[in-house]
């Protein structure tokens, strides 16, 4: 592939209801086979993803975190959450799985200034 | 630069205030499908605070199938499908709420 | 200007799948290039030929097919995600022992590299989700 381009993958769907958050982490790994640059940006319901404790079997799914722990052997390592996210859930970062990165409003806007292209699920 | 494409109606205040929030200068945002609801005289505070360098639009065909043709006194500009193509083309990239 | 598009709507359900062909129609009309269109998620319903919808209202796979036929289109279905879904091509037909198989003429099955190509190939990206 000749031309690596910086991918940015929002994900702003909480894990399980939907298949947003599994399909996406399929992209990102992808991207990953193809050693192009993937930062990760969970917003919105999304950072539910990041929660530990996963027992999916129960409703047929697998667990989310499986994919998420492969992430940095294909070297994707730039996991970003939204700050205002975690205060409308009262969440806080220490709180989340894979260490990511709180961005405000601000950082957010940057960072898909950054990338060559947006993806959103 | 970017364009923002926003399909939610302004009911799911998430997905409008994330849009919204990454909107930076430069930006364009287009409200296609549900999203054109959100040009409704009620909702024009939440586009009053955004940047004038960032400019907004509405896309015609979901405005006609929804019945609002009047978007005098708001920022919106209205644009056909050909515009929407010329917007992703003028911004580097498109990033889609939805 | 080189766009690929990814579909992520269903067909029907969505708005976005309908919105996803008209975007993709335009830019052809305007002379620009459609490098792909990956159809993800529920939007791999749209490989279906068996929709059968009233006549008075569009037909989105058959409208994708005509505009392929037109403009040499790469229409790609993730395998994955279709195969799931229940739309088949004859070789993945005959693998699960399937009856028959449903992928409309125009579309082909394939990976979720394709979608990693299109993004490395294009100068925009442009997603319609659901």
């Amino acid at each position: 592939m000749s031309d690596k381009k910086k991918v940015l993958i929002i994900n702003r769907r909480a894990p399980y209801g939907r298949s947003n958050a599994r399909d996406s982490l399929d992209v990102a790994l992808t991207c990953g086979v193809f050693e192009m640059p993937i930062s990760l940006l969970f917003a919105d319901d999304g950072i539910f993803q990041l929660l530990g404790g996963h027992q999916a079997k129960e409703i047929g799914q697998k667990n989310l975190s499986a994919n998420l722990a492969a992430l940095p052997m294909y070297d994707i390592d730039q996991l970003f959450v939204c700050e205002s996210s975690l205060n409308t859930h009262g969440l806080a970062s220490d709180q989340l799985d894979h260490n990511p990165t709180v961005v405000d409003q601000k950082a957010i806007q940057q960072l898909i200034q950054s990338h060559d292209v947006v993806l959103t699920f | 630069m970017a364009l923002h494409t926003l399909n939610q109606p302004p009911g799911n205040a998430q997905c409008l205030e994330r849009c919204l929030n990454a909107l930076a200068d430069g930006d364009a945002l287009l409200l296609i499908e549900d999203g054109v609801l959100a040009t409704l005289p009620a909702h024009a505070s939440r586009f009053d605070a955004i940047a004038a360098n960032v400019t907004l639009f509405a896309l015609q065909a979901d405005l006609d199938a929804r019945g609002l043709n009047d978007l005098k006194g708001t920022r919106f500009t209205v644009v056909d499908d050909g515009g929407f193509v010329e917007l992703a083309c003028e911004q580097d990239k498109v990033v889609s709420w939805y | 200007m080189k766009f690929s598009i990814v579909v992520q709507a269903a067909p029907y359900s969505c708005q976005s799948a309908e919105t996803a062909y008209r975007f993709a129609k335009t830019l052809l009309d305007k002379g620009h290039d459609l490098h792909r269109v990956f159809f993800y998620g529920d939007g791999v319903h749209t490989g279906s030929a068996l929709a059968s919808p009233p006549q008075d209202e569009p037909n989105i796979p058959a409208n994708w097919q005509a505009l392929a036929a037109d403009h040499d289109l790469d229409l790609v279905v993730c395998i994955a995600a279709a195969v799931r879904r229940g739309v088949l091509d004859d070789k993945e037909a005959g693998r699960y022992s399937k009856s028959g198989s449903n992928l409309a003429d125009g579309f082909e099955l394939s990976g979720l590299g394709q979608l990693a190509d299109a993004i490395a190939q294009s100068d925009r990206v442009v997603t319609f989700g659901a």
